[in-house]
């Protein structure tokens, strides 16, 4: 069974279409990277996968259930801003999750149950490579720190789904390929299912196992009035890696296409 | 010639030129007062720093022939309970209030707008209906502080709620938190800074408002006193109160200014290193 399945989905904010079309099957442990120019709905897609968004007509299936229609931990999240609490300490973010979990009132844990929560985060945090600073404030951190925080803080709740919003888009180059190596590494010791929305065509190829390129149609075509839909679906044969998969023609095609 | 606004004191040399006025006021004074005194030593508009001194000594240390009371405490005592119950009161609805109409869309729509117009009812033009529905007591006078600041500190921490970025709240909800479990975890400590510094903003108004009511129907208390004596003009108790009134309030600003960085380290240091 398809781990997310979306069929006919469209989207309208105030009767203007914004997707439409929508028809995807995503096996479980697909890493799905979702690329096109901005405007194109690609954020619109993520949001509706959160249920930050309904879509206006089709379905959203996860596990064959129908998606709940709020935001849970069975999809978790990194935002490109505001995904960790600069209030809480690096540790304690990540603590966060469990602590509502397991503790529905005070939404903390205390003695026994916090230790052996703080053992279990301390896990994620050396997994992301932030044990050292696990003391500090998110304001103390780099750009990059912050958004592995994000991520072990999302990975403790083993969602399902791992939904990234250009995660990186505000990293430099250097950090940013640091980020793939270890959001890489991760997707395969997790076995999750990711989908990643990114304005960054080479990214989306070198990370993704399918990559999903929304696009407008061309203004002289009649349906252009009606929103922006899945134009290619490529699923990627092989593991991903950093080298290009698609010949270059191929790939220089699809760049003309999406940034045009 | 560089700028002036490229000029900076040295530490020493801010606080002294901090300290220029203050100085330069109490010489002043000191010049008014004696050249008025020179020319009627029955004068009672400036009077010398001796005599306020004694006044002092009075008010402060020695009982009172008629209550038995030392005259300077026992006000204190009054004013600072009343004023304390009142913000604690004020601040609680503020925060109560403050979050739900922030957070909560339904609560928003049925309270904001009473709010919005609650907030510009002067509360002085209210004072007369507290007195005459609340008697003469210590209610009256409480009741006119939270009146006075409650709106203000319930509009400010409502924007302050609604202003928290959105992504947060859908982060905490991927994160399984409950309503209750944001507003304990990610709504209240953010929304703690704001509301120190609401009711440090506060502090005026609500003086104002105690000392206002106390002016009117009191029988001790720091307004009442110096609303008491200004009938002969005591200007050596007025002034010696009104410099305690405003030490009283500084104490507090500052006492909540070390309360915000003990409570909000990260609000405070953490942000700033970056």
């Amino acid at each position: 069974m398809s781990a997310v399945t979306i069929r006919n989905v469209a989207k309208l904010y105030d009767g203007v279409p914004v997707l439409r079309d929508i028809n995807i099957a995503v096996d479980a442990g697909e890493f799905c990277t979702v690329v096109g120019a901005s405007g194109c709905g690609k954020s619109t897609f993520l949001r509706m996968l959160l249920s930050e968004e309904r879509p206006s007509s089709g379905e959203i299936r996860i596990d064959g259930e129908p998606v709940a229609p709020e935001p849970g931990p069975d999809r978790g999240v990194v935002y490109q801003r505001y995904s960790v609490f600069p209030h809480l300490t690096v540790l304690q973010n990540v603590m966060l999750g469990p602590g509502f979990l397991r503790a529905p009132f005070m939404a903390r844990l205390f003695g026994a149950k916090a230790r052996a929560l703080r053992k279990e985060a301390m896990q994620y945090l050396d997994a992301v490579g932030l044990a050292a600073v696990c003391d500090q404030y998110p304001a103390a951190l780099s750009g990059g720190m912050q958004q592995r925080l994000a991520i072990a803080q999302a990975l403790i709740m083993r969602p399902k789904l791992l939904l990234l919003d250009e995660p990186f888009g505000a990293l430099d180059p250097g950090t940013r390929k640091d980020m793939h190596e270890l959001l890489r590494r991760l997707w395969r010791d997790s076995g999750m299912t990711v989908f990643m929305v990114t304005h960054d065509l080479q990214e989306g190829f070198s990370l993704g196992t399918r990559v999903l390129v929304f696009d407008k149609p061309p203004l002289s075509d009649a349906s252009a009035a009606r929103g922006a839909t899945i134009t290619y679906d490529l699923q990627l044969k092989r593991r991903p890696s950093a080298d290009a998969i698609w010949g270059p023609a191929h790939f220089k095609e699809i760049q003309e296409n999406v940034q045009g | 010639m560089r700028r002036i606004i490229n000029w900076h004191p040295s530490r020493a040399g801010a606080f002294m030129l901090g300290a220029v006025p203050f100085i330069l006021l109490i010489v002043l004074y000191l010049i008014f007062s004696d050249l008025r005194l020179a020319a009627n030593p029955n004068d009672k508009l400036l009077p010398a720093p001796g005599r306020i001194w004694d006044t002092i000594v009075r008010l402060a240390m020695v009982e009172d022939r008629r209550s038995g009371a030392i005259l300077l405490w026992r006000d204190t005592g009054a004013s600072l309970m009343r004023l304390f119950i009142g913000l604690a009161a004020a601040t609680l609805a503020g925060l109560c209030v403050g979050i739900a109409t922030g957070l909560i869309p339904y609560m928003r729509s049925t309270f904001g707008p009473l709010i919005a117009i609650v907030s510009m009812v002067p509360p002085m033009a209210v004072l007369p209906i507290l007195f005459i529905v609340l008697g003469l007591g210590e209610v009256a006078k409480i009741v006119l502080i939270i009146i006075g600041v409650a709106p203000f500190l319930m509009r400010d921490l409502a924007i302050r709620v609604s202003e928290l970025p959105r992504a947060q709240l859908v982060k905490a909800q991927t994160l399984a938190a409950s309503s209750w479990q944001i507003v304990l975890r990610v709504v209240l400590p953010q929304i703690m800074p704001r509301l120190i510094d609401g009711v440090r903003l506060s502090l005026g108004p609500a003086w104002l408002f105690l000392i206002a009511a106390e002016a009117i129907a009191a029988t001790e208390g720091l307004g009442y006193r110096i609303f008491l004596v200004r009938r002969y003009l005591a200007m050596d108790v007025i002034l010696p109160y009104v410099v305690w009134i405003t030490l009283l309030a500084f104490a507090m600003d500052y006492l909540l200014r070390l309360l915000k960085r003990i409570i909000c380290p990260w609000a405070s240091d953490g942000a700033s290193r970056r």
